[in-house]
Protein backbone atom coordinates (compact mmCIF):
# COMPACT_ATOMS: atom_id res chain seq x y z
CA UNK A 1 0.00 0.00 0.00
CA UNK A 2 1.51 3.91 -0.96
CA UNK A 3 0.20 6.24 0.85
CA UNK A 4 0.60 10.13 1.74
CA UNK A 5 0.35 11.71 5.35
CA UNK A 6 -0.10 15.51 5.11
CA UNK A 7 2.62 16.11 2.60
CA UNK A 8 3.07 19.62 1.49
CA UNK A 9 5.72 20.78 -0.86
CA UNK A 10 7.47 24.44 -1.56
CA UNK A 11 9.53 25.27 -3.75
CA UNK A 12 12.13 28.37 -3.56
CA UNK A 13 12.17 30.24 -6.62
CA UNK A 14 14.17 33.24 -6.27
CA UNK A 15 13.31 34.72 -3.14
CA UNK A 16 9.64 33.76 -3.89
CA UNK A 17 8.62 30.30 -2.19
CA UNK A 18 6.06 28.98 -4.71
CA UNK A 19 3.71 26.45 -2.79
CA UNK A 20 3.54 22.99 -4.95
CA UNK A 21 1.41 20.82 -3.04
CA UNK A 22 -1.23 21.04 0.05
CA UNK A 23 -1.86 18.86 2.70
CA UNK A 24 -2.29 15.40 0.28
CA UNK A 25 -3.69 12.64 2.03
CA UNK A 26 -4.16 9.72 -0.11
CA UNK A 27 -4.10 5.79 -0.19
CA UNK A 28 -3.42 3.64 -2.68
CA UNK A 29 -4.27 -0.12 -1.84
CA UNK A 30 -2.49 -3.12 -3.62
CA UNK A 31 -3.28 -3.61 -6.62
CA UNK A 32 -5.40 -1.02 -7.05
CA UNK A 33 -4.78 1.05 -10.30
CA UNK A 34 -4.83 4.75 -9.36
CA UNK A 35 -4.93 7.69 -11.55
CA UNK A 36 -4.28 11.45 -10.91
CA UNK A 37 -5.59 14.38 -13.01
CA UNK A 38 -5.35 17.64 -12.86
CA UNK A 39 -4.89 20.94 -14.76
CA UNK A 40 -0.86 21.45 -15.43
CA UNK A 41 1.09 23.23 -13.06
CA UNK A 42 -0.71 21.69 -10.12
CA UNK A 43 2.11 19.60 -8.97
CA UNK A 44 0.84 16.41 -9.74
CA UNK A 45 4.24 15.05 -11.33
CA UNK A 46 5.85 16.48 -7.94
CA UNK A 47 3.75 14.09 -5.98
CA UNK A 48 4.91 11.69 -8.09
CA UNK A 49 8.34 12.06 -7.58
CA UNK A 50 7.97 12.02 -4.03
CA UNK A 51 6.34 8.37 -4.16
CA UNK A 52 9.37 7.40 -6.39
CA UNK A 53 12.04 9.41 -3.60
CA UNK A 54 13.42 11.73 -6.58
CA UNK A 55 11.79 14.73 -4.19
CA UNK A 56 11.65 15.32 -0.56
CA UNK A 57 8.03 16.83 1.10
CA UNK A 58 8.35 19.95 2.91
CA UNK A 59 6.24 18.49 5.70
CA UNK A 60 4.35 15.17 6.05
CA UNK A 61 5.00 12.13 4.96
CA UNK A 62 5.14 9.24 1.93
CA UNK A 63 4.84 5.76 2.97
CA UNK A 64 5.22 1.94 1.01
CA UNK A 65 4.03 -0.73 3.10
CA UNK A 66 4.05 1.74 5.94
CA UNK A 67 8.05 2.13 5.73
CA UNK A 68 8.39 5.66 5.08
CA UNK A 69 9.79 6.87 1.50
CA UNK A 70 13.40 8.91 1.68
CA UNK A 71 15.29 7.44 -1.41
CA UNK A 72 14.70 6.14 -4.82
CA UNK A 73 14.28 2.36 -4.97
CA UNK A 74 13.96 -0.50 -7.02
CA UNK A 75 10.42 -1.28 -5.31
CA UNK A 76 8.89 1.62 -6.98
CA UNK A 77 9.53 1.47 -10.83
CA UNK A 78 8.82 4.57 -12.91
CA UNK A 79 8.08 5.25 -16.58
CA UNK A 80 8.51 8.88 -17.35
CA UNK A 81 6.86 10.87 -19.81
CA UNK A 82 10.23 12.31 -21.73
CA UNK A 83 12.31 9.15 -23.51
CA UNK A 84 14.35 7.84 -20.71
CA UNK A 85 15.97 4.84 -22.51
CA UNK A 86 19.39 4.13 -21.98
CA UNK A 87 20.62 5.22 -25.34
CA UNK A 88 24.16 2.64 -25.42
CA UNK A 89 21.63 -0.02 -24.62
CA UNK A 90 19.70 -2.81 -27.08
CA UNK A 91 16.13 -3.25 -26.09
CA UNK A 92 16.67 -6.08 -23.94
CA UNK A 93 19.29 -4.69 -22.24
CA UNK A 94 17.84 -1.74 -21.27
CA UNK A 95 14.72 -4.29 -20.26
CA UNK A 96 17.53 -6.39 -18.48
CA UNK A 97 18.80 -3.28 -16.59
CA UNK A 98 16.87 -3.44 -13.18
CA UNK A 99 17.08 -7.24 -12.87
CA UNK A 100 21.12 -7.07 -13.49
CA UNK A 101 21.51 -4.06 -10.90
CA UNK A 102 19.93 -6.41 -8.52
CA UNK A 103 22.64 -8.98 -9.51
CA UNK A 104 19.83 -11.84 -10.63
CA UNK A 105 20.93 -14.97 -12.10
CA UNK A 106 21.47 -14.33 -15.42
CA UNK A 107 19.15 -17.38 -16.71
CA UNK A 108 16.71 -15.22 -14.41
CA UNK A 109 17.25 -11.82 -16.17
CA UNK A 110 16.63 -13.32 -19.39
CA UNK A 111 13.62 -15.09 -18.65
CA UNK A 112 12.38 -12.05 -17.04
CA UNK A 113 13.36 -10.02 -20.32
CA UNK A 114 11.69 -12.57 -22.37
CA UNK A 115 8.46 -12.51 -20.25
CA UNK A 116 7.99 -8.57 -20.85
CA UNK A 117 9.32 -8.34 -24.08
CA UNK A 118 6.89 -10.51 -24.91
CA UNK A 119 3.71 -9.34 -23.03
CA UNK A 120 4.78 -5.52 -24.39
CA UNK A 121 4.80 -7.32 -27.94
CA UNK A 122 8.89 -6.06 -28.13
CA UNK A 123 9.88 -9.45 -29.07
CA UNK A 124 11.06 -8.61 -32.78
CA UNK A 125 13.05 -5.64 -31.70
CA UNK A 126 15.07 -7.23 -28.80
CA UNK A 127 18.35 -5.90 -30.56
CA UNK A 128 17.58 -2.47 -31.84
CA UNK A 129 19.05 0.62 -30.25
CA UNK A 130 16.60 2.95 -28.92
CA UNK A 131 17.57 5.21 -31.75
CA UNK A 132 15.83 3.11 -34.32
CA UNK A 133 12.62 2.53 -32.44
CA UNK A 134 9.27 5.31 -32.70
CA UNK A 135 7.95 7.29 -29.48
CA UNK A 136 5.39 4.15 -29.28
CA UNK A 137 8.31 1.48 -29.38
CA UNK A 138 10.44 3.40 -26.38
CA UNK A 139 7.28 3.95 -23.93
CA UNK A 140 6.55 0.13 -24.80
CA UNK A 141 10.14 -0.95 -23.30
CA UNK A 142 10.11 1.75 -20.52
CA UNK A 143 7.15 -0.23 -19.29
CA UNK A 144 8.49 -3.38 -19.72
CA UNK A 145 11.95 -2.01 -18.27
CA UNK A 146 10.23 -1.15 -15.33
CA UNK A 147 7.73 -4.56 -14.95
CA UNK A 148 11.11 -6.35 -15.12
CA UNK A 149 12.13 -5.08 -12.01
CA UNK A 150 9.15 -6.59 -10.32
CA UNK A 151 8.71 -3.33 -8.36
CA UNK A 152 5.70 -3.49 -6.22
CA UNK A 153 4.49 -0.09 -7.16
CA UNK A 154 4.70 1.18 -10.65
CA UNK A 155 4.48 5.10 -10.92
CA UNK A 156 3.89 6.50 -14.25
CA UNK A 157 4.38 10.17 -14.98
CA UNK A 158 2.54 10.99 -18.46
CA UNK A 159 3.79 8.22 -20.10
CA UNK A 160 1.89 8.81 -23.36
CA UNK A 161 1.90 12.75 -23.41
CA UNK A 162 4.06 12.65 -25.82
CA UNK A 163 2.75 10.30 -27.86
CA UNK A 164 0.18 10.92 -31.19
CA UNK A 165 -3.31 10.21 -30.32
CA UNK A 166 -3.87 6.55 -32.01
CA UNK A 167 -0.61 5.49 -30.42
CA UNK A 168 -1.86 6.85 -27.60
CA UNK A 169 -5.35 4.24 -27.93
CA UNK A 170 -3.13 1.23 -28.50
CA UNK A 171 -0.94 2.26 -25.45
CA UNK A 172 -3.53 2.66 -22.71
CA UNK A 173 -5.16 -0.90 -24.13
CA UNK A 174 -1.75 -2.60 -24.04
CA UNK A 175 -1.15 -1.06 -20.52
CA UNK A 176 -4.97 -2.29 -19.71
CA UNK A 177 -3.85 -6.04 -20.84
CA UNK A 178 -0.69 -6.31 -19.06
CA UNK A 179 -2.17 -4.79 -16.04
CA UNK A 180 -5.08 -7.84 -16.34
CA UNK A 181 -2.00 -10.28 -16.33
CA UNK A 182 -0.20 -8.92 -12.81
CA UNK A 183 -2.00 -6.42 -10.92
CA UNK A 184 0.46 -4.07 -10.45
CA UNK A 185 -0.39 -1.29 -7.89
CA UNK A 186 -0.48 1.42 -10.05
CA UNK A 187 -0.09 5.63 -9.61
CA UNK A 188 -0.44 7.37 -12.89
CA UNK A 189 -0.38 11.03 -13.88
CA UNK A 190 -2.28 12.39 -17.05
CA UNK A 191 -4.40 15.76 -17.70
CA UNK A 192 -6.13 13.86 -20.13
CA UNK A 193 -10.21 12.49 -18.71
CA UNK A 194 -10.51 9.99 -21.21
CA UNK A 195 -7.22 7.85 -20.30
CA UNK A 196 -7.74 8.50 -16.07
CA UNK A 197 -11.62 6.81 -16.48
CA UNK A 198 -10.47 4.48 -18.79
CA UNK A 199 -7.80 2.81 -16.98
CA UNK A 200 -8.50 3.61 -13.23
CA UNK A 201 -10.20 2.13 -10.20
CA UNK A 202 -9.79 4.92 -8.51
CA UNK A 203 -9.33 8.94 -10.33
CA UNK A 204 -8.14 11.60 -7.92
CA UNK A 205 -8.56 15.02 -8.69
CA UNK A 206 -6.52 17.35 -7.75
CA UNK A 207 -7.02 21.32 -7.47
CA UNK A 208 -4.84 23.88 -8.85
CA UNK A 209 -1.64 25.28 -7.39
CA UNK A 210 -1.16 24.60 -4.94
CA UNK A 211 -2.08 21.16 -5.51
CA UNK A 212 -4.43 19.49 -3.40
CA UNK A 213 -6.64 16.29 -3.45
CA UNK A 214 -10.29 17.99 -4.37
CA UNK A 215 -11.90 14.87 -5.16
CA UNK A 216 -11.49 11.34 -5.26
CA UNK A 217 -13.80 9.35 -7.33
CA UNK A 218 -14.07 5.24 -7.86
CA UNK A 219 -14.52 3.81 -11.20
CA UNK A 220 -17.01 1.26 -11.46
CA UNK A 221 -16.88 0.14 -14.71
CA UNK A 222 -16.21 -3.53 -15.66
CA UNK A 223 -12.85 -4.99 -16.54
CA UNK A 224 -11.31 -6.21 -18.28
CA UNK A 225 -11.97 -2.56 -20.36
CA UNK A 226 -11.47 -1.57 -23.66
CA UNK A 227 -11.64 1.67 -25.74
CA UNK A 228 -15.43 0.69 -26.74
CA UNK A 229 -16.10 1.59 -23.40
CA UNK A 230 -14.99 5.61 -23.91
CA UNK A 231 -18.43 5.71 -25.75
CA UNK A 232 -20.71 3.90 -23.42
CA UNK A 233 -23.53 6.19 -20.93
CA UNK A 234 -21.50 5.40 -17.77
CA UNK A 235 -18.25 6.32 -19.26
CA UNK A 236 -19.79 9.69 -20.48
CA UNK A 237 -21.44 10.38 -17.19
CA UNK A 238 -18.07 10.06 -15.25
CA UNK A 239 -16.35 12.43 -17.57
CA UNK A 240 -18.78 15.10 -17.39
CA UNK A 241 -18.17 15.05 -13.54
CA UNK A 242 -14.59 15.04 -13.72
CA UNK A 243 -14.59 17.78 -16.77
CA UNK A 244 -16.38 20.28 -14.45
CA UNK A 245 -14.23 19.42 -11.49
CA UNK A 246 -11.13 20.38 -13.45
CA UNK A 247 -12.58 23.35 -15.69
CA UNK A 248 -13.45 24.98 -11.92
CA UNK A 249 -9.98 24.92 -11.86
CA UNK A 250 -8.89 25.48 -15.13
CA UNK A 251 -10.77 28.56 -15.22
CA UNK A 252 -10.10 29.79 -11.68
CA UNK A 253 -6.48 29.33 -12.27
CA UNK A 254 -6.48 31.18 -15.50
CA UNK A 255 -8.22 34.51 -14.02
CA UNK A 256 -5.60 34.16 -11.05
CA UNK A 257 -2.94 35.60 -13.66
CA UNK B 1 13.43 17.75 -30.35
CA UNK B 2 13.28 15.57 -33.33
CA UNK B 3 11.44 18.30 -35.67
CA UNK B 4 13.86 20.86 -33.96
CA UNK B 5 16.84 18.98 -35.98
CA UNK B 6 15.08 17.84 -38.97
CA UNK B 7 15.91 20.93 -41.14
CA UNK B 8 19.62 20.71 -41.02
CA UNK B 9 19.68 16.99 -41.34
CA UNK B 10 17.06 17.59 -44.79
CA UNK B 11 20.16 19.60 -45.49
CA UNK B 12 23.13 16.70 -45.05
CA UNK B 13 20.77 13.90 -46.81
CA UNK B 14 20.12 16.34 -50.03
CA UNK B 15 24.06 15.56 -50.69
CA UNK B 16 24.71 11.69 -51.29
CA UNK B 17 27.90 10.13 -50.59
CA UNK B 18 29.04 10.00 -54.55
CA UNK B 19 28.27 13.81 -54.34
CA UNK B 20 30.34 14.67 -50.91
CA UNK B 21 33.75 12.69 -52.07
CA UNK B 22 32.88 14.90 -55.18
CA UNK B 23 33.05 17.86 -53.09
CA UNK B 24 36.41 16.46 -51.26
CA UNK B 25 38.60 15.42 -54.56
CA UNK B 26 37.58 19.11 -55.79
CA UNK B 27 39.03 20.90 -52.98
CA UNK B 28 42.09 18.92 -53.57
CA UNK B 29 42.47 19.12 -57.03
CA UNK B 30 41.58 23.01 -56.79
CA UNK B 31 44.29 23.44 -54.40
CA UNK B 32 46.79 21.35 -56.49
CA UNK B 33 46.02 23.33 -59.65
CA UNK B 34 46.49 26.85 -57.58
CA UNK B 35 50.05 25.81 -56.26
CA UNK B 36 51.12 24.91 -60.12
CA UNK B 37 49.52 27.72 -60.96
CA UNK B 38 51.61 29.91 -58.86
CA UNK B 39 55.22 27.77 -59.17
CA UNK B 40 54.97 26.47 -62.94
CA UNK B 41 52.66 28.99 -64.41
CA UNK B 42 53.56 32.45 -62.69
CA UNK B 43 56.88 30.74 -61.36
CA UNK B 44 56.70 32.50 -58.25
CA UNK B 45 60.08 33.35 -56.12
CA UNK B 46 60.87 29.29 -54.67
CA UNK B 47 62.04 30.67 -51.49
CA UNK B 48 58.59 31.68 -50.83
CA UNK B 49 56.16 28.93 -52.32
CA UNK B 50 58.74 25.51 -53.74
CA UNK B 51 56.92 23.80 -56.61
CA UNK B 52 55.34 20.30 -56.06
CA UNK B 53 58.01 18.76 -57.62
CA UNK B 54 60.84 20.69 -54.99
CA UNK B 55 58.81 19.28 -51.91
CA UNK B 56 58.99 16.10 -53.28
CA UNK B 57 62.42 16.42 -54.18
CA UNK B 58 63.06 17.58 -50.53
CA UNK B 59 60.65 14.33 -49.14
CA UNK B 60 63.40 12.05 -50.91
CA UNK B 61 66.41 14.00 -49.30
CA UNK B 62 65.07 13.66 -45.51
CA UNK B 63 64.09 10.26 -46.44
CA UNK B 64 67.68 9.51 -47.50
CA UNK B 65 69.56 11.55 -44.90
CA UNK B 66 67.80 9.16 -42.88
CA UNK B 67 65.89 11.97 -40.43
CA UNK B 68 62.63 11.55 -42.34
CA UNK B 69 61.07 8.84 -39.93
CA UNK B 70 62.93 9.14 -37.03
CA UNK B 71 61.53 12.95 -36.59
CA UNK B 72 57.76 12.18 -37.64
CA UNK B 73 58.05 9.24 -35.14
CA UNK B 74 60.04 11.19 -32.02
CA UNK B 75 57.08 13.59 -33.00
CA UNK B 76 54.14 11.22 -32.84
CA UNK B 77 55.70 9.56 -29.73
CA UNK B 78 56.11 12.90 -27.78
CA UNK B 79 52.17 14.00 -28.42
CA UNK B 80 50.70 10.17 -27.92
CA UNK B 81 52.57 10.60 -24.33
CA UNK B 82 52.03 13.92 -23.63
CA UNK B 83 48.07 13.29 -24.61
CA UNK B 84 47.64 10.64 -23.14
CA UNK B 85 48.97 11.32 -19.77
CA UNK B 86 46.33 14.48 -19.81
CA UNK B 87 43.70 12.53 -21.12
CA UNK B 88 44.21 9.79 -17.92
CA UNK B 89 43.78 11.98 -15.33
CA UNK B 90 41.61 14.47 -17.28
CA UNK B 91 38.59 12.43 -17.77
CA UNK B 92 37.78 10.86 -13.99
CA UNK B 93 38.44 14.29 -12.74
CA UNK B 94 36.31 16.25 -15.28
CA UNK B 95 33.75 13.21 -14.30
CA UNK B 96 33.98 14.60 -11.03
CA UNK B 97 34.15 18.01 -11.18
CA UNK B 98 30.89 17.21 -13.31
CA UNK B 99 28.80 15.62 -10.51
CA UNK B 100 30.58 16.74 -7.10
CA UNK B 101 30.21 20.25 -6.25
CA UNK B 102 33.06 20.64 -3.56
CA UNK B 103 35.50 19.09 -6.33
CA UNK B 104 34.92 21.36 -8.96
CA UNK B 105 34.96 24.42 -6.11
CA UNK B 106 38.53 22.76 -5.05
CA UNK B 107 39.75 22.46 -8.91
CA UNK B 108 37.71 24.84 -10.97
CA UNK B 109 39.59 28.62 -9.87
CA UNK B 110 42.94 26.55 -10.25
CA UNK B 111 42.29 25.41 -13.85
CA UNK B 112 40.35 28.24 -15.04
CA UNK B 113 43.64 30.67 -13.74
CA UNK B 114 46.08 28.47 -15.86
CA UNK B 115 43.65 27.45 -18.85
CA UNK B 116 44.15 31.18 -19.78
CA UNK B 117 48.12 31.12 -19.66
CA UNK B 118 49.66 30.94 -23.30
CA UNK B 119 51.30 27.62 -23.33
CA UNK B 120 53.89 29.20 -25.44
CA UNK B 121 54.38 31.66 -22.38
CA UNK B 122 55.31 28.49 -20.20
CA UNK B 123 57.67 27.15 -22.10
CA UNK B 124 60.22 29.03 -20.74
CA UNK B 125 59.54 27.51 -17.49
CA UNK B 126 59.04 24.02 -18.74
CA UNK B 127 63.15 24.12 -20.23
CA UNK B 128 64.04 25.91 -16.71
CA UNK B 129 62.41 22.56 -15.39
CA UNK B 130 62.60 19.65 -17.50
CA UNK B 131 65.59 20.79 -20.39
CA UNK B 132 64.68 20.31 -23.89
CA UNK B 133 64.36 16.73 -23.93
CA UNK B 134 61.25 14.13 -24.94
CA UNK B 135 60.13 15.01 -21.10
CA UNK B 136 59.64 18.81 -21.17
CA UNK B 137 58.13 18.48 -24.53
CA UNK B 138 55.17 16.03 -23.10
CA UNK B 139 55.22 18.24 -20.36
CA UNK B 140 54.23 21.71 -22.49
CA UNK B 141 51.70 18.98 -24.56
CA UNK B 142 49.91 17.35 -20.71
CA UNK B 143 49.53 21.80 -19.43
CA UNK B 144 48.32 22.70 -22.97
CA UNK B 145 45.61 20.01 -23.33
CA UNK B 146 44.96 18.97 -19.68
CA UNK B 147 42.62 21.70 -18.30
CA UNK B 148 41.27 22.33 -21.59
CA UNK B 149 40.52 19.06 -21.55
CA UNK B 150 39.29 19.05 -17.73
CA UNK B 151 36.55 21.17 -19.12
CA UNK B 152 35.51 19.76 -21.57
CA UNK B 153 34.45 16.75 -20.23
CA UNK B 154 33.03 18.53 -17.27
CA UNK B 155 30.72 20.73 -19.84
CA UNK B 156 30.07 16.50 -21.84
CA UNK B 157 29.23 15.17 -18.62
CA UNK B 158 26.84 17.95 -17.18
CA UNK B 159 24.65 17.60 -20.39
CA UNK B 160 23.92 14.10 -19.65
CA UNK B 161 19.79 14.31 -18.82
CA UNK B 162 18.83 14.36 -15.92
CA UNK B 163 15.99 11.93 -16.71
CA UNK B 164 18.25 9.25 -17.76
CA UNK B 165 19.90 9.32 -13.97
CA UNK B 166 16.12 9.26 -12.48
CA UNK B 167 15.12 6.19 -14.45
CA UNK B 168 18.70 4.59 -13.66
CA UNK B 169 17.70 5.69 -9.74
CA UNK B 170 14.10 4.30 -9.89
CA UNK B 171 15.64 0.74 -11.46
CA UNK B 172 17.84 0.27 -8.49
CA UNK B 173 21.38 2.20 -9.58
CA UNK B 174 23.25 2.99 -6.33
CA UNK B 175 26.26 5.35 -6.12
CA UNK B 176 29.30 3.48 -7.97
CA UNK B 177 26.72 2.52 -10.82
CA UNK B 178 24.95 5.18 -11.50
CA UNK B 179 28.70 6.15 -12.71
CA UNK B 180 29.89 3.15 -14.28
CA UNK B 181 26.45 2.35 -15.67
CA UNK B 182 25.25 5.44 -16.48
CA UNK B 183 27.01 8.51 -16.94
CA UNK B 184 30.12 6.90 -18.35
CA UNK B 185 28.50 5.02 -21.05
CA UNK B 186 26.38 8.13 -21.59
CA UNK B 187 29.18 10.66 -22.35
CA UNK B 188 31.39 8.52 -23.47
CA UNK B 189 30.45 9.30 -27.17
CA UNK B 190 31.06 13.50 -26.26
CA UNK B 191 34.30 12.52 -24.30
CA UNK B 192 35.52 11.02 -27.49
CA UNK B 193 34.61 14.65 -29.37
CA UNK B 194 36.64 16.16 -26.73
CA UNK B 195 39.85 14.25 -27.52
CA UNK B 196 39.36 14.05 -30.95
CA UNK B 197 39.45 18.06 -30.90
CA UNK B 198 42.21 18.19 -27.64
CA UNK B 199 44.88 15.96 -29.75
CA UNK B 200 44.27 18.79 -32.82
CA UNK B 201 46.07 21.06 -30.07
CA UNK B 202 48.15 18.76 -28.76
CA UNK B 203 49.86 18.86 -32.46
CA UNK B 204 50.07 22.83 -32.19
CA UNK B 205 51.87 22.67 -28.97
CA UNK B 206 54.35 20.37 -29.65
CA UNK B 207 55.38 21.68 -33.17
CA UNK B 208 55.65 25.17 -31.22
CA UNK B 209 57.45 23.52 -28.51
CA UNK B 210 59.80 22.06 -31.27
CA UNK B 211 60.71 25.65 -32.51
CA UNK B 212 61.94 26.93 -29.42
CA UNK B 213 64.89 24.56 -27.84
CA UNK B 214 64.58 20.86 -29.86
CA UNK B 215 67.21 18.75 -31.61
CA UNK B 216 65.14 16.42 -33.34
CA UNK B 217 61.43 16.46 -34.11
CA UNK B 218 58.98 17.69 -37.18
CA UNK B 219 59.45 21.31 -35.43
CA UNK B 220 62.89 21.57 -35.16
CA UNK B 221 63.36 20.16 -38.26
CA UNK B 222 60.94 23.21 -40.12
CA UNK B 223 62.95 25.06 -37.79
CA UNK B 224 66.52 24.57 -39.47
CA UNK B 225 65.02 24.57 -42.92
CA UNK B 226 64.22 28.03 -42.57
CA UNK B 227 67.40 29.03 -41.09
CA UNK B 228 68.64 27.50 -44.15
CA UNK B 229 65.83 28.85 -46.51
CA UNK B 230 65.08 25.58 -47.51
CA UNK B 231 61.14 26.36 -47.75
CA UNK B 232 60.58 23.13 -49.48
CA UNK B 233 61.45 21.15 -46.80
CA UNK B 234 59.31 23.55 -44.51
CA UNK B 235 56.67 22.46 -46.64
CA UNK B 236 57.51 18.93 -46.31
CA UNK B 237 57.54 19.34 -42.56
CA UNK B 238 53.92 20.68 -42.71
CA UNK B 239 52.23 18.23 -44.88
CA UNK B 240 53.37 15.81 -42.89
CA UNK B 241 51.89 17.24 -39.66
CA UNK B 242 48.77 18.23 -41.68
CA UNK B 243 48.56 14.49 -43.01
CA UNK B 244 49.00 13.16 -39.62
CA UNK B 245 46.11 15.49 -38.00
CA UNK B 246 43.70 14.17 -40.53
CA UNK B 247 44.69 10.60 -40.04
CA UNK B 248 44.39 11.25 -35.75
CA UNK B 249 40.74 12.44 -36.74
CA UNK B 250 39.73 10.04 -38.86
CA UNK B 251 40.87 7.67 -36.78
CA UNK B 252 38.68 9.21 -33.90
CA UNK B 253 36.02 9.83 -35.88
CA UNK B 254 36.21 5.76 -37.14
CA UNK B 255 36.72 4.91 -33.55
CA UNK B 256 33.53 6.57 -32.48
CA UNK B 257 31.59 4.93 -34.83
CA UNK B 258 32.87 1.29 -33.83
CA UNK B 259 32.39 1.67 -30.26
CA UNK B 260 28.97 4.11 -30.47
CA UNK B 261 26.94 2.47 -32.72
CA UNK B 262 23.79 3.24 -31.17
CA UNK B 263 24.81 7.66 -30.58
CA UNK B 264 22.72 10.16 -32.30
CA UNK B 265 23.93 12.44 -34.17
CA UNK B 266 23.10 15.29 -36.49
CA UNK B 267 22.92 14.42 -39.95
CA UNK B 268 23.41 10.90 -40.17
Amino acid sequence: MLSFEGVYKTFASGDKQVEALENINMKIEASEFAVIVGPSGCGKSTLLQIAAGLEHPTAGKAFLNGVEITSPGADRGMVFQAYTLFPWLTVEDNVAFGPRQKKLPEIEVQERVNRYLEVTGLLKFTKLYPKALSGGMKQRVAIARALANDPQVLLMDEPFGALDAQTRVVMQELLLQVWETNHKTVLFITHDIDEAILLADTVHVMSRQPGSIKKTLSIPLERPRDHSLTLSPEFISLKKEIVELIWEESKAAAQEF
Amino acid sequence: MNQNKQPIQNNYMKTTNHELHAWQLASLVLIAFVWCLLTFGIKINPVFLPSPLAVAGAFKELWQEGVLLPYTLISLYRVLIGFFAAAIIAIPLGIMMATNKKTEGFFAPFIGFVRYLPVSALIPLMILYFGIGDFEKMAVIFVGTFFQLVLMVQDTVGTVPGDLLKAAYTLGADGSAIYTKVLLPASMPGIMDNLRICIGWAWTYLVIAELVAANSGLGFMILRSQRFLQTDRIFAGLIIIGCLGMLTDYLFKTLSKVFFPWYERLGQ
